[in-house]
Order: structure tokens, then sequence, then C-alpha cells
């Protein structure tokens, strides 16, 4: 459909973003009140980018799946948000926070993307602080940092272990005060299952209301999809149970390309599986590794006796421990990047040292910092999180060390993206997670809530206007043309095709199996095998879905089992892209890890010659293969290394 | 563990709605409480029926979104949590449990058990912000704010918007929810400015809506997730009567 240009403004990197926006073309305030913009989504990226562009005078239409725009995901994220204000003078710039991120997503990001969000991430902080966020202060009233992962200074700014809730609040309230200026338009409870193309732009949305089931047609100059990621693919993750993938995939499936799929990141500190009716995973702070050490027994038959419960965890002496990232990585200790910790805890269960009845679990212990500092300073910092794990898991994190195993989080690949944040279909936007955009292939903690907010605030608002200051004369285009009846009209039959089968099996039971050979074989390790595997048996499930997949009640009513089903539908189709992308890059980066390429540590092997590259997916229509477009990476202001954190 | 449910089924808003006794087995002590409503509907799925409808989404008790009413208290027989982190062991084996939705004239009945709370957000809508627009901002340092207020924000801040006080609540009074907004942006510099609009206006949109009004008895304090404390109701009326006589 189109080839790839990324738009990346010329000259040096530090001068692109404040280059970029004193050339683009704006659009004056009289023009701004007769353009509508759709936005998808509520999280951060889509209420902050809502309640910027309803501040500038666009007419804004918002939309959410759930019964109010404060419930979307970003709500749940617990650490922080990094900036580079180097409030602690300890050596940050904008410049190492750009370096850290590049490294830590192991080379695969692009350069002058990268630089401009460590440079808005400032600008972040102060109007967090303006709209009423309590971060956590110091005594003295200034602002509080801690540190996290692929990090040797602290740049994390936090509210206590709701840090995610507090920034979207923040967000909320910005976008409750445009809702009542009259600028932006909420859609509750109300989910996008269609693009609309006209004259080959995005120009509107097909959505479905979810409490009178009613299909309905809303038109925008441009959309703004900021939807979140695709982790729910794996069934069980920490993503919230009705994040779902279905406006990435409709837009792919309409032409925009899906960059880097396989570039899932699993977290490596989540509650451990407990049973098959499981239904979601819980995630403990990253922000916890700053004061708890990891460990394993250092032998097998300790662990045994651990797992048939015959030994306390708490009886075993200090040199039976094996605190493995603090022996493996002296430099980082516990605070290595998520992919590298993830793989290390696989690495120790897989050779029987794993605790818990399952065996999938490594230790989390917090009796040296509490000997250290006292209970109390404990709980002021984590006190939520603990309060948290002892209700799920009965067991009191004081007295006994926590229990962790590595789990599904975010999804690094997503929606291609240029400069611009414009995909591959022109007038069609993707911001946060949705995007594929700044992490690589591993995305360092407290660096999500820093993208969500810095392209919903600072870079969205600014790009769109180099758009629409095109479309200035585009009046309000009917919802009555044939390219919304259309769109309404396919929604209806893929509807119509899933209530008809009347199947044996329920939706869950489809994705439970499909979330299964995810992890089993697209998961923390793949091979070439596995993924071959993947895909044949992906296929074969999704033909079984389409005849046999039983959703009860109608269409014309709230059907939590048809919302699900859509969802699976679309699930079932991008996993074998997933399986797909990380079948083809033969090499080891960040959370993609083929165990071919391995060095002699058990470290990821780059393979920079053959793979420095995002792939970015092109669909060719249904039961064909994909297309591989590659948007070459061109390192001009670092050098690339491989990651070292010993 | 085996349980007996009586759970709400209504069809529709404006339907008549009725309790319906169910029956199931096999249940780990472990699972959530949701989990166990999931294997409910995965039952009623195998014979065609149509499964309970209930809120939820994040199940890790932060989004606010799950909301039933358990054995006549909000979010289940325990303290401090959402519906979403109750488990199964807070039961014993063979008990009854009767589930309802959120019932308060201003949360109208979608479906089954769940509810409209919008009102929620037409009362936030009303000032629960600080009228600051994107950029232009000064450094996030500029201004210091004592800690112990800071604290003070944070703990208002918290809530979750589940309505549980509401439903709590003799009067289904929004009470404790507006005092949490109201609470934590006056507590901050960067809030006091409008503060007396704010609270005039919540308060104005609180009574529209159908809230009943405060009578202290507490309720909502005893049963809200989060744990938000009764004196902001405190500072709330302080709040609104600084406003009404300046």
């Amino acid at each position: 459909m189109s080839e790839i240009k990324s738009k990346i403004p010329q000259g040096p990197l530090a001068d692109k973003w404040t280059t970029y926006k004193s050339t683009q073309n704006l659009v004056n305030p009289a023009n701004k009140r007769k353009l509508d913009v759709i936005v998808v989504g509520t999280g951060l990226a889509g209420a902050s980018a809502a309640s910027s562009l309803g501040e500038l005078g666009f007419n804004v239409k918002i939309f959410c799946y759930q019964d109010s725009p404060r419930r979307a995901h970003s709500i749940a994220a617990q650490g922080g948000i990094n900036a580079a204000k180097n409030y602690q003078n300890d050596g940050d710039s904008v410049y190492r926070l750009f370096y850290d991120t590049i490294k830590g997503g192991d080379y695969r990001a692009r350069e002058a993307n990268v630089y401009r969000l460590a440079e808005v991430s400032n600008s972040i902080i102060d109007q967090c602080v303006a709209q009423g966020v309590p971060f956590a202060r110091e005594y003295g009233g200034l602002l509080d940092n801690r540190s996290f992962g692929g990090a040797q200074v602290s740049r994390t700014f936090y509210a206590r272990g709701q840090t995610g809730q507090q920034l979207l609040l923040g967000a909320y309230r910005a976008l409750n005060r445009q809702i009542k200026a009259g600028t932006v338009e909420m859609h509750n409870r109300d989910e996008m299952l269609e693009l609309v193309i006209v004259d080959g732009k995005a120009r509107g949305i097909v959505s479905r209301n979810l409490v009178t089931g009613q299909i309905e047609r809303h038109f925008g100059h441009a959309v703004v999809l900021a939807t979140g990621g695709y982790g729910n693919v794996f069934f069980l993750s920490t993503n919230a149970m009705g994040s779902n993938a279905s406006a990435a995939w409709q837009v792919y499936k309409k032409g925009a390309f899906f960059g880097n799929p396989c570039f899932t990141q699993i977290h490596p500190t989540c509650i451990p599986v407990h049973g098959d009716y499981q239904s979601k995973l819980t995630l403990m702070s990253e922000s916890l590794r700053n004061d708890g050490r990891i460990w394993v027994p250092k032998k097998k038959e300790d662990a045994e006796a651990i797992r048939k419960g015959t030994l306390k965890p708490t009886q075993l002496k200090e040199e039976d421990r094996d605190y493995y990232l603090e022996r493996r990585y002296p430099a980082f200790g516990n605070l290595v990047p998520r992919d590298v910790a993830s793989r290390a805890a696989k690495e120790r269960c897989d050779a029987g040292f794993g605790v818990g009845t399952t065996g999938l679990a490594v230790y989390l212990d917090f009796s040296s910092a509490i000997n250290r500092l006292g209970k109390k300073v404990i709980e002021e910092r984590y006190g939520n999180l603990f309060q948290m794990y002892e209700k799920i898991v009965d067991e009191n994190p004081y007295e006994t060390p926590m229990m962790i195993y590595p789990a599904v989080h975010y999804t690094m690949g997503g929606i291609w993206v240029d400069y611009e944040l414009q995909t591959t279909i022109p007038g069609l936007f993707a911001i946060g997670e949705a995007n594929f955009s700044d992490h690589g292939a591993n995305r360092l903690g407290a660096s999500a809530l820093m993208q969500g907010l810095a392209d919903g605030y600072f870079v969205l608002p600014y790009t769109i206007q180099n758009y629409l200051s095109a479309d200035i004369r585009t009046p309000r285009i009917s919802t009555d043309t044939p390219a919304f009846q259309e769109a309404e009209k396919s929604v209806k039959e893929r509807i119509q095709r899933l209530m008809s089968i009347r199947g044996k099996h329920s939706v869950d039971s489809f994705h439970k199996k499909l979330g299964k050979i995810m992890w089993d074989k697209v998961g923390m390790a793949r091979t070439k095998q596995s993924c071959t595997e993947a895909i044949t048996e992906i296929q074969a499930l999704r033909a079984e879905f389409w005849k046999d997949v039983r959703v009860t009640g109608t269409p014309d009513e709230l059907n939590p089992e048809l919302e699900k089903a859509l969802r699976v539908a679309d699930f079932l189709e991008l996993g074998e892209l997933m399986a797909r992308d990380a079948l083809h890059r033969e090499e080891s980066c960040g959370g993609h890890f083929r165990e071919e390429y391995q060095t002699e540590e058990g470290e990821a092997k780059r393979d920079d010659s053959d793979f420095m590259y995002v792939a970015a997916w092109e669909y060719k229509g249904e039961n064909e293969e994909p297309k591989l477009n590659k948007e070459v990476l061109e390192y001009e202001n670092i050098k690339v290394a491989q990651r070292n954190y010993k | 563990m085996n349980f007996t449910l009586k759970i709400w089924r209504q069809e529709s808003a404006s339907s008549k709605g009725r309790f319906e006794t169910y029956k199931i087995s096999n249940i780990s002590d472990e699972c959530s409480f949701l989990e166990m409503l999931d294997q409910l509907n995965e039952q009623l799925v195998d014979k065609f029926d149509k499964p309970v409808c209930f809120d939820h989404d994040c199940r890790e008790g932060i989004c606010g979104m799950c909301s039933l009413y358990i054995n006549g208290r909000p979010h289940g027989n325990d303290s401090g949590i959402t519906t979403c982190q109750l488990h199964m062991r807070r039961f014993k084996d063979g008990d009854t449990i009767v589930i309802e939705p959120w019932r308060a004239k201003a949360f109208p009945i979608l479906k089954d058990l769940v509810v409209d709370r919008s009102a929620f957000d037409k009362i936030a809508q009303e000032g629960a912000y600080v009228s600051v627009n994107t950029g232009g901002i000064p450094d996030g340092n500029a201004i210091p704010v004592p800690k112990v207020k800071s604290d003070l924000a944070m703990d208002a801040a918290a809530c979750i918007g589940c309505g549980a006080c509401v439903a709590t609540c003799k009067n289904a009074s929004a009470m404790l929810f507006v005092s949490a907004n109201v609470s934590h942006l006056a507590l901050l510099p960067q809030g006091k400015i409008e503060a007396k609009e704010r609270v005039t206006k919540m308060v104005a949109k609180m009574d529209e809506l159908g809230f009943g009004n405060c009578t202290n008895t507490g309720a909502c304090e005893a049963e809200c997730p989060k744990e938000i404390k009764l004196s902001n109701i405190a500072r709330l009326f302080r709040e609104y009567y600084v406003a009404s006589i300046s």
C-alpha cells in the first residue's frame, strides 16, 4: 500500500525535534474548530492526547470499552515514570536517558524517536505536578526519586506503588475539563470494531455500543489509536481482562504495517501461576528490586525440600542461597533489565532450583533491607504491594520471602509509525503502547508511562497538525456514504457469523488454548521448530474456532461473550503473525530469545549485520502470507555494542 | 469447595429482576471470587444459558470496575480489598453466597450485576481538576509541597471510584467519593486557587444526580477498599462552608 518512510528530520540528533516544530505546518485557531479528531482509548496516551487536542480547539471524540475513561489499564502501572531531571545530582542528562533506553532496547529502536522521548520527559513531570499529581516528596518538599532496572542513576518519579493510577487520574482530570468545556465528546462502553477509509485516508470508525449492541458510525478528519498492547494473546498476562488488539488488528488488515510483533516483554516479578482456573497474573512492581534480593537455593536437595514443604526458606543459611543476579551481573545486580532478569529466573527453575509447589518460582527477599532500614521504611515504600501480595497468596512478605516468576507484561511491538507517529495509512496515528516506536526489543521499567504521556501531551498534538493543515478545506464527510455503510456491513457480518456458529466450546476455552501455544512456543524462549509448530497449531485452532465456538446471547444486548469472541478471533490471527516474526528474526535481542542464538554464557546474541531493522509486516489478504518490509535502523550517535550489565 | 450462589439476574435496565440459585462445586480455595464466577459462567455457557454479567477489568484492585455486593457487604467479607482481590479461602465449604449489584438511585442497573456509575464522572467533570493547559508549566520543583500535605493528598487521591461507599450508605450518599476528590486538590498548592468553585459545583452536582446526604454513620469508611478516611468528609464540610461565606 505505502512504502516505509520514517520521515526523520535532517540535522544533528539534539536539534531534530526543535527543527521539526519550528518548520512544521500548523492549523490556525479558526480552522481547528472545523476539524474533528477521533481518539480510541483513554489510557495515558489517549486521555492526554484528547485533552491536549481539545485545549488547542479541535473537536475530539474519544472512546473506551470500560464504563469510565478512568479505568484504562494504565491505571495499574505501579513503579514510576522516568525523566532526565537530574534532581539527584547523580549525573543524569537527556543524552543518558536516551542512551539507556536505546541500550535497554538492545539497539532495535529508532534513535530520533528515543531522543525526542528523553527530551520531552522533563516537561511531563512539570505537567503532572501542575495537574495535582501527588508524587512522592522529600521532607524539604521537593520531589523524590528512585532507581529502576537498566539505569545507574535515580530518575524515576513515583506516587507510592500507584504511579500509573495517579498519572492516569491527572490525564483524566484534564480530559474531564475538556468534556465539560465541550471540546471532547466522551463515549464510554463503546468499542471500535472497524476503521473507515475514504479515498485512501482514515476518516472514521465503526464502533459497537456495548450496552445496547447498536453499531455506530463516527467521522473524523483523522483517527488516533491509543489502544494499548496485545499481551492478552497469551491469555494469562498482567493486562486487564478487556485489554485487546482488535482496533490495532483491524487497521493492520486495512493497510497499516505492524512493527516487530514478536517483541513482547516478560516481566520478571509476578505472582506465580497457581491453577488452571486462573484468569490473570498480578505484577509485583520492579521498584521492589531496589530493596528486594532475588535468590534460589544453592543446592538442589534444598530446593526439593522447599517444594515438598519440609524446609522453609527462612531456615536456609545465607551461604546456602544463590543470589544469582548479584552473582552473574555484579555491576547492576538485582536491577538488571527485565528481559535479563526473566531469563535468569527461567534458567534457574529449568535447572531444578525453582521453589513453590510447582518449582516455577524464585524468591524476592526483603529481610536484609528490613534489617538495614527497619520495617517502617519498607512499609512506607511498598506497603500497598505487600498488602496486595498477602491478599492473593495468603503469606506475609515481611516475614517470609515473596515468590515470583516471569509473566507477559508489555508489548514493544505494535503498529508501525513514522517520526510523526503516523501509520502507513494517511490520517491514522498510533500512540502509546499501541505503536512500536521507542522501546526496541525490550522496554526499561518506568518508560511506558513516560512514552504514553510524551506521545499524548507533547508529540502528537504537534505532528497531527502537520497532517491536518492540508485538510482545512475538507468538509465533514457524511456517515451515510458508501465507505461507512460498507464498514458497518462488514462488522455486522462478522458478528452474525460468530453468533450463528453455535458450536460446543466456549470462547475462553479457545483463548486458553491459544495462550498455551504462545507461552510454550513463542514465549520466553523460542526456536525455529517451536515457531514453526506454533504457526501450524494456531492455524488449526483458528479453523476450529470458526467451526465450533459457542457465543451465547444476542448481538443486541450487553453481551460479554460476544465481546470476547470478537477479540479472540483477532488474537487468533495476531498470534500467528507474532510466531512468523519470531521465526524470521534469526537472532536473539531483548525480549526475543531464540535458543539457537546465544553466547557461551547464555546471553542474547544479536546479529547486527542481518537484523538491525524494524520488521514491518504488511497484510496481504486472508490465508495469504504477509509481506515483510524493512526499516533499516541507523545509529549515528551511539556506538552499537553488546549489552553488558556485568 | 462447594457453594450455593444466589445471584441477582435482571435482563435490562427496564425489566424486573429476581434472585436465581446456582450450585457450584470443586472450587479451589486459592481461586479468586471472580474466577469462581468465571467457572459458573462456563457452566452456564455449557448449557446454552446466558452467563451472569458483572463488571471487572484489571483484576488487581486498582481500576475500580468490579462492584459486587456479597453477603450484604460491598466487595465482600474482607477489608481493604476490591471484589477481584477477594479469595474463596475467606468462605467456608458449603456456604450460601448472596450476590447483588450496587443498589442506589444514582447507579441504575444495566444488566444483572452491572450498574451505570457515570454519575461519578459527571461530578468529576464539574471541577475535580486544576485548570492548566498542556505546556508552559514551571519546573516541577518550583513549588515545594510539605511532605505531610502531599501524603494526605495521596491518601485521598487513592480513591478508585468504585462506588462501594455509595452502595453501603443507607442514604446512598456520594460524600466520601466527592470529599476524596475535593480534599486531594485542596491540600495541594496547585489545587488551592480553584478550591471554592470546585467544592460548590461538585456538591451541587452530587445533589442534582440523586445521591443522598451524609448522616455520619461511617459505613463508607469501613467498606472503602482503599481505606479513604472519614476525615476527608470533615475537610469537605470545611471547604464548603468557607466557600459559602467568602
